[in-house]
């Protein structure tokens, strides 16, 4: 008996036991585990920023007019990354592009202006190993700057693949949301750290 | 009788459907704008120096309830989303709470670090 070919059926629709796309679950967990590690680092740094043996003390250094400038400008780049997530949802990539573009370019802003203030620190004597408030600084900005970094290459990413076609208007969306989700928990971040660490007064 | 959690799975898109209109997005980063303005308006106000801790946390948590609210979109999506977020929250502050404790079990000092 021969066997005659048949056509493959169509790839069933991904249905998982919670209803909910695994990968934007995972986003969360993995989002909820770094509140662990910025809550840590935070932790730390209120732990030990009273402690300066040498060097500047916190508030004799910070310039708070300097990085409200640079905080705005990361709470502007959510609003952006949003709008940009709605273009998406619209089927519009031309504004998908303009709008991640802005974001991309708001948070180099920011990172330009971190830069300039661990220069300013260490111009002023406050170094990574000049006191355990300096470390506990110099670690968490640090961090936080390198996730706002890997922002911007994954915001440049969907720039690419918008421009490439990769970005279909069934699962673009979707991408577009997963990294405006690690976005958005960058700046709920920085908005902890600009009010404990910058805002509220040492002893 | 329950439904197989399976059939909620078409909920996923209607959620996506739902997500605020843009201009609802300008609201909220204008809110964001208006709060950061406040914040930093606060700090420089001396007469304001016995309250202002708990003015500017309650300054903050506003503009994180806003970003994870409607920009997140916590406030549409599944519960679920919200409970993995809200436990890491939780988590954190406990682990903070922990170490504040042990600190303070050794009379309120810092441990000594070499060159701190």
């Amino acid at each position: 008996m021969s066997t005659q070919p048949v056509a493959a059926p169509p790839a069933p629709e991904h249905r998982t036991s919670t209803g909910l796309d695994n990968v934007k679950l995972a986003m969360w967990a993995f989002l909820g585990s770094e509140c662990l590690f910025f809550g840590s680092l935070i932790s730390t740094y209120l732990l030990y920023r009273n402690r300066v043996l040498d060097g500047p003390r916190p508030h004799e250094i910070y310039d708070i007019p300097y990085t409200s400038v640079s905080s705005f400008v990361l709470l502007m780049s959510s609003v952006t990354m949003v709008l940009a997530l709605a273009a998406i949802q619209r089927g519009d990539h031309r504004g998908l592009r303009i709008w991640l573009l802005a974001t991309a370019m708001l948070g180099s802003v920011f990172i330009g202006g971190q830069i300039y203030e661990f220069t300013a620190f260490v111009d002023e004597g406050l170094k990574l190993s000049t006191s355990t408030f300096g470390s506990a600084f110099f670690v968490m900005t640090g961090f936080h700057g390198a996730h706002v970094t890997v922002g911007i290459f994954m915001l440049l990413s969907l720039v690419g693949m918008s421009l490439f076609g990769r970005l279909s208007d069934h699962d673009g969306p979707r991408k577009v949301e997963l990294i405006g989700l690690y976005w958005h928990f960058v700046d709920i971040v920085w908005i902890v750290i600009f009010t404990v660490v910058y805002l509220i007064p040492t002893n | 009788m329950t439904q197989p959690a399976i059939e909620q799975a078409p909920r996923e898109e209607h959620e996506l459907d739902h997500h605020p209109e843009p201009r609802q997005y300008v609201v909220v980063g204008v809110w964001l704008a208006i709060v950061t303005a406040l914040e930093v308006g606060i700090y420089y106000i001396d007469s304001m120096r016995d309250l202002i801790v708990p003015f500017l946390l309650v300054f903050a948590f506003i503009k994180f309830f806003l970003v994870a609210t409607w920009f997140m979109h916590l406030k549409f999506d599944s519960h679920l989303f919200r409970r993995l977020f809200v436990s890491g929250l939780v988590l954190a502050l406990i682990v903070f709470a922990i170490v504040l404790v042990v600190f303070l079990a050794r009379g309120g000092a810092v441990p000594e670090i070499s060159g701190g």
